[in-house]
């Protein structure tokens, strides 16, 4: 009991992660219309979609369960390298097979924290930034015209930055053994979310 | 209660950058005169705000003398540049060179390089002449006001230089270092995505 009070702050907060992880209306990020003319619309790019958003948060929780430095390194990693990916799309450079990666992160991610996978950190950097060049992707080439980028480009960049957060303080209850299994069961629905999207695409192709 | 300081310190700047109308070149108008203008110029345009966060920042993390050349240097230069930039017979408007010198500055706080103080003061001399230009050329020609209003910048860039190498160079615990490189990695994600839409082609 008196350790239920004591996490009873931690407790509230995953009931209130859960709410939003339950929030969005749609499913698909890069699926979403609208105008790219400020932050708002920005800031609720990332977060209108299920599959980014358990990507990015699978990216924080995996990162808080390899520890220091993987922790902070991926998360500096992938905004970097998911705005290189938004570039390419935004200037139409055309990549292959980006829905099928955008499915496969899920899946990937949530694998790799339902195992405790521990990897090289070299080796989750590039498994993160290739995931992270995909989402980029996906959203650049969906962006329609807007009178300014920059209100934009903040508002999107904070948004999966806090995803990012999200992750890894989920992930900090690594440090107690109920916490350990309670984020690699995380981890598998994460996974599970994944192989959803994955047959999503693999249907929608086949259709 | 430093802590707190912090993140009071941290949520206004995301108030301010959140609230920032919109992202001109030219001054906005607050009905309070050209010196209120130039004052609010920097906070409400991100294109300006961004690298001065970064050179700041990046100033802090190395210490208080690097954060105080930075405070001095940064300024002087903005408004040479603005008077250069008064001179110029016609606006410039350079949004790929501005957006690379973003990014240049993002990657150096996100990497966190242990540059020498002379590096770090031609940083800020380069940034402030090169801005001040930008800002300058697009100000009205031979008006007093015009020059009152490269001062507030000025004043404008002295506040915020202050408070961030400030906060920067207090910085002693290592997870607060990490969340300032963080930092340093989100505007160089911002500058990636910006030079994508001034490179990107209509239709």
């Amino acid at each position: 009991m008196k350790n239920f009070i004591r996490h009873a702050g931690a407790v509230r907060r995953s009931f209130v992660v859960v709410f939003f992880l339950l929030y969005p209306l749609t499913v698909f990020a890069h699926k979403r219309g609208g105008e790219a003319i400020g932050f708002a619309s920005g800031f609720l790019h990332p977060i209108s979609g299920l599959d980014h958003i358990l990507a990015m948060v699978a990216v924080g929780m995996w990162g808080a369960q390899l520890g220091a430095p993987a922790m902070w390194v991926l998360p500096v990693v992938f905004p970097m390298v998911m705005a290189l990916g938004g570039m390419m799309g935004l200037i139409g450079i055309k990549l292959p097979g980006i829905e099928l990666c955008i499915a496969l992160s899920a899946l990937a991610l949530g694998f790799a924290v339902c195992r405790e996978a521990r990897p090289k950190l070299w080796i989750a950097a590039i498994i993160v930034g290739v995931f992270a060049i995909a989402h980029g992707h996906a959203h650049g080439t969906e962006l329609p015209l807007g009178a300014s980028g920059v209100l934009y480009s903040i508002g999107f960049v904070i948004a999966t930055g806090l995803l990012h957060a999200l992750g890894i303080t989920i992930g900090l209850i690594h440090r107690w053994p109920a916490g350990r299994i309670a984020l690699r069961v995380a981890g598998a629905v994460v996974a599970m979310g994944g192989v959803f999207f994955l047959w999503k695409v693999i249907s929608g192709e086949a259709a | 209660m430093r802590q707190l300081r912090l993140i009071l310190f941290w949520l206004t700047l995301a108030i301010t950058l959140i609230a920032a109308p919109s992202a001109h070149a030219h001054l906005m108008n607050t009905g309070f005169g050209p010196f209120s203008d130039g004052l609010t110029h920097l906070f409400v345009t991100p294109e300006d705000l961004l690298p001065v966060i970064a050179l700041a920042l990046m100033a802090g993390l190395r210490g208080p003398c690097f954060g105080r050349a930075v405070l001095f240097a940064l300024p002087v230069a903005w408004l040479a540049g603005s008077t250069a930039g008064l001179l110029l017979a016609s606006p410039i408007a350079l949004p790929v060179a501005e957006t690379i010198v973003t990014i240049a500055l993002g990657v150096l706080l996100a990497t966190d390089r242990p540059l020498p103080r002379a590096a770090v003061v031609c940083l800020a001399i380069l940034l402030g002449l090169f801005h001040g230009i930008l800002n300058g050329s697009e100000l009205p020609k031979q008006s007093l006001s015009s020059q009152i209003s490269a001062a507030g910048v000025g004043a404008a860039l002295f506040v915020a230089v202050s408070l961030l190498t400030g906060q920067a160079a207090s910085i002693r615990v290592l997870w607060a270092r990490v969340a300032v490189r963080v930092a340093g990695s989100w505007i160089v994600a911002i500058g990636l995505l910006m030079l994508g839409w001034a490179m990107r082609i209509p239709g």
